[in-house]
C-alpha cells in the first residue's frame, strides 16, 4: 500500500537519533512555555527561530512542531493541578479538571488528558496522511487566481474566528498586508516604503513583528495587570484511572477528536475553538451532564482530545497548501522559506522525506509526551511557580538577541520595540495581533499572485469568479464573512472568545 | 463628543496608515490592470484601510462602546526603552554592560521589583548567555565592547 510505504518513508527520516532528539527537546520546551503562563508558543516559536537555521530543515520543523503541539499539552497539566491554564486552549479543562483534582482524582484528570490527547494526536496524524497527498495533488493544478482566493478565504477566516469587532480585525488585515509590502518589489526593483532606510530593503523581518507583537506586547499586558499567583497543589494519589473511568472516557474522547480535527482545519482558529465546542458538546450530550463543572472525567477528555487534535490537523493546510491558518504555522512558512523550501503543494513530491518525516514525528512526539509528563510532573509544578518578575526580563534578553541574530544588526532590535509598543497599543485598542502577523506574510506572496491572475487573464478582474474553484472559495469566504452577522454565530463567537480569555 | 473611544482612535490609526500607503505610493509606478507596477496593490489596500478608518471613526459617533481603560505607561514605556537602549549599547560596551541594563532596567517595570534577585538574575543571565550565545552559537557580538577599550 502506498500510504505504508510514506509511512515507512517517514518514519526513516523521523527516527533518526538527530530528529529525535530534537523531537523530544522540542516537545520538552513545548511542554514547559505550555506550563508558564504569559508566554505562547508564538512567541517562543519565535524567539528559538534563529536557533533552528542551523539545523537541517526537517530537523528545525520537526522541532518547532513539537513546541507547538507540546505547549497545548503542558498547558492542559497546569489547568488540571493548579487551575492555571498556561495556553488559552486549556482554559475549559480548568473547570472540571481542578475539580477533580481538588477531589484527589488528579490522577485519573490527567491519564485522561493524556490517553485523549495521545488518541487524538494518532487520529490526527492518520488524518493528514490520508488527506494531505490528495489535497496537495488537487492544488498543483491552482493557478495563481485560486491561490489569491484562497489566501482570502483563509484572511477571511482568521478575521472571523479573531476577537473583538469585525471591522477592526479587517482593518489589521489590510494593515498587515500593507506592512509585508515594505521593502523592494521583486517585480520592478522599486524600494517601497523604505524612506531611504538600508536596512529595509528586505523589508520587516516577520520574526521581528512576531516577537513584538507576541513577546513584548504581551509582556506589556501582563505588567498591566500583575496578579498574585498563590499556587495551591493538590496531592496526586492514584494516577490510574479506574473501568469506570475508561468507560466514561472512550465517548467523549471520540467526538472531541472529530470536533478538533474538523475545526482545526479551519484557518485562524488553531485548537482553541475545537476545546470549547467540544466541551460545550458533551456538556449537551452526555448523560453525565449534571456533574459537568462539578469533576466530570468527560469534561477534561472530551476538550483535551479536541484542543491536541486541533492543533495538529492545522498543520494540513499548511502542510499541503502552503497556506498558513495561524500565527505558529505562519512562523513555520517563514522556517521553510529561510531553509529554501517553497511551502505550497509541492512539497510533498518535491520532499517526501520532509512531509513524512514531519508526519511521523508528530506521532512519536505525542509518544514522548505521554512517556515524559508522568514522571516530569512535580517538575512542571515547580516551574509554574517561578515569579514573573523573574520570567519576563528573561524573555526580553532572548528575543533581543535572537532578533540580533537573524542578520546581527541593531535595526531589527529597534524595530522589535516598535512593533511591541505597537501590539500592546492594538490589544488596548482592542484589535487582535494575529489577523495582521498572517496578511503580513501573505501580503507579497498575496501581490504576486493577484498580478499573475491579471496577468494571465489580460487584466480583467472577474477571473476570480469565472474560474470554478477560485469562485467557491470566495463564496466559502463570503459566507463565513456573513455567518458572523448571523446572531446566533456571533453569540458563540462571543462565549468562546470570554471563555477563552478569562 | 465620541461615544467610542476604542472605534475612534482605532479608525484614526487606520486613516493615517491608508492615507500614507496612497500618498507615498504616488511616487512609483501605477501600472495598469494588466501589469501591474509597484504603486498598484499598495494604493488599492491604502484605500481600503482609509475606508475602514473612515467607517469606524463614524461609527464611534453612533454606536457607545466601553472606555478603553488604564495604560500601563510605566511598563510600556520601561521595556520600550530597555530594548531600545540595549540595541544601541550593545555594539560599544559589550553584552556584560548591555544585558544587566535590559535586564535591570525592564524587571524595574514590575510592581514586586527587589533589588537583589534582580542583580543576581542579571548576573546570571548574562553569563548564560555569553556562554550560549556568543561562544555556543557563535553571535558575533563582544563581551566587553570598543567603548570600554575591550
Amino acid at each position: 500500500m502506498e500510504l505504508l510505504s510514506h509511512l515507512a518513508l517517514g518514519l526513516q527520516t523521523a527516527a533518526t537519533p538527530a530528529n529525535l532528539l530534537y523531537c523530544l527537546l522540542g516537545v520538552f520546551l513545548g511542554t514547559a512555555i505550555g506550563v508558564l503562563p504569559g508566554l505562547g508558543p508564538t512567541a517562543t516559536i519565535a524567539m528559538l527561530l534563529p536557533v533552528t537555521f542551523v539545523l537541517p530543515p526537517v530537523t528545525a520543523l520537526i522541532m518547532l512542531a513539537g513546541i507547538y503541539y507540546g505547549s497545548q499539552y503542558g498547558g492542559s497539566t497546569t489547568s488540571i493541578l493548579v487551575n492555571l491554564p498556561g495556553e488559552a486552549a486549556s482554559v475549559v479543562t480548568t473547570l472540571d479538571g481542578y475539580q477533580m483534582a481538588k477531589q484527589g482524582r488528579a490522577g485519573p484528570a490527567l491519564a485522561a488528558s493524556a490517553i485523549g490527547s495521545f488518541f487524538a494526536g494518532t487520529v490526527a496524524t492518520f488524518l493528514i496522511a490520508a488527506f494531505g497527498p490528495p489535497l496537495a495533488a488537487a492544488a498543483l493544478k491552482f493557478g495563481p487566481a485560486e491561490f489569491f482566493s484562497l489566501m482570502v478565504l483563509g484572511l477571511v477566516a482568521s478575521v472571523v474566528l479573531a476577537q473583538g469587532s469585525l471591522l477592526h480585525a479587517i482593518g489589521m488585515v489590510v494593515l498587515g498586508l500593507l506592512l509585508g509590502l515594505i521593502g523592494t518589489d521583486v517585480n520592478s526593483g522599486t524600494q517601497r516604503f523604505t524612506f531611504g532606510i538600508f536596512e529595509l530593503a528586505d523589508g520587516i523581518g516577520f520574526v521581528t513583528v512576531a516577537m513584538g507583537m507576541f513577546g513584548l506586547g504581551e509582556i506589556i499586558r501582563n505588567l498591566q495587570d500583575e496578579e498574585e499567583r498563590s499556587v495551591l497543589i493538590t496531592k496526586i494519589t492514584g494516577l490510574w484511572p479506574t473501568k469506570e473511568d475508561f468507560k466514561r472516557m472512550v465517548a467523549p474522547i471520540l467526538r472531541g477528536t472529530a470536533i478538533g480535527s474538523v475545526l482545526g482545519i479551519l484557518p485562524g482558529s488553531g485548537s482553541i475553538l475545537g476545546s470549547f465546542a467540544a466541551y460545550s458538546i458533551e456538556k449537551k450530550v452526555s448523560k453525565n451532564r449534571a456533574q459537568f463543572g462539578k469533576g466530570a472525567i468527560e469534561g477534561v477528555a472530551a476538550p483535551e482530545s479536541a484542543n491536541n487534535a486541533g492543533a495538529q490537523t492545522s498543520f494540513i493546510p499548511l502542510l499541503t497548501l502552503g497556506i498558513p491558518s495561524n500565527p505558529v504555522s505562519a512562523l513555520m512558512v517563514g522556517a521553510m522559506i529561510v531553509h529554501g523550501i517553497q511551502p505550497g503543494p509541492s512539497v510533498i513530491t518535491e520532499q517526501p522525506a520532509l512531509f513524512w518525516g514531519m508526519i511521523v514525528s508528530m506521532w512519536i512526539g505525542n509518544l514522548f509526551l505521554v512517556i515524559l509528563n508522568y514522571p516530569l510532573i512535580g517538575m512542571w509544578v515547580r516551574m509554574i511557580m517561578i515569579p514573573y518578575q523573574f520570567l519576563y526580563p528573561g524573555i526580553l534578553v532572548f528575543c533581543a538577541i535572537g532578533v540580533f541574530s537573524l542578520k546581527n544588526t541593531e535595526f531589527d532590535i529597534y524595530f522589535m520595540a516598535l512593533f511591541g509598543a505597537l501590539g500592546y497599543l492594538f490589544s488596548k485598542l482592542g484589535c487582535e495581533p494575529a489577523p495582521m502577523l498572517l496578511a503580513f506574510i501573505l501580503g507579497p506572496l498575496m501581490e504576486e499572485y493577484l498580478r499573475r491572475a491579471m496577468l494571465l487573464s489580460r487584466g480583467n478582474p472577474w477571473v476570480f469568479v469565472q474560474r470554478p474553484i477560485s469562485a467557491t472559495l470566495l463564496v466559502l469566504a463570503g459566507l463565513a464573512m456573513c455567518s458572523v452577522l448571523i446572531p446566533a454565530f456571533s453569540k458563540t463567537r462571543e462565549e468562546a472568545f470570554v471563555e477563552g480569555s478569562g | 463628543m465620541t461615544r467610542n473611544a476604542r472605534d475612534f482612535w482605532t479608525g484614526l490609526i487606520y486613516i493615517f496608515f491608508g492615507s500614507s500607503a496612497i500618498l507615498i505610493a504616488r511616487d512609483y509606478g501605477m501600472g495598469t490592470a494588466i501589469k501591474m507596477g509597484p504603486a498598484y496593490f499598495p494604493t488599492i489596500l491604502g484605500g481600503l484601510l482609509l475606508v475602514i478608518g473612515v467607517i469606524s471613526v463614524i461609527r464611534s459617533f453612533v454606536i457607545p462602546g466601553t472606555p478603553i481603560g488604564a495604560f500601563a505607561f510605566k511598563g510600556l514605556l520601561l521595556v520600550t526603552v530597555s530594548v531600545v537602549a540595549f540595541g544601541f549599547v550593545v555594539r560599544g560596551l559589550g553584552v556584560a554592560i548591555a544585558l544587566p541594563l535590559l535586564i535591570i532596567v525592564s524587571a524595574y517595570g514590575s510592581t514586586r521589583f527587589r533589588w537583589r534577585p534582580t542583580l543576581v538574575m542579571a548576573a546570571g543571565l548574562t553569563i548564560f548567555c555569553v556562554f550560549v550565545f556568543l561562544k555556543g552559537l557563535g553571535i558575533p557580538l563582544p563581551i566587553i565592547g570598543p567603548w570600554l577599550g575591550g
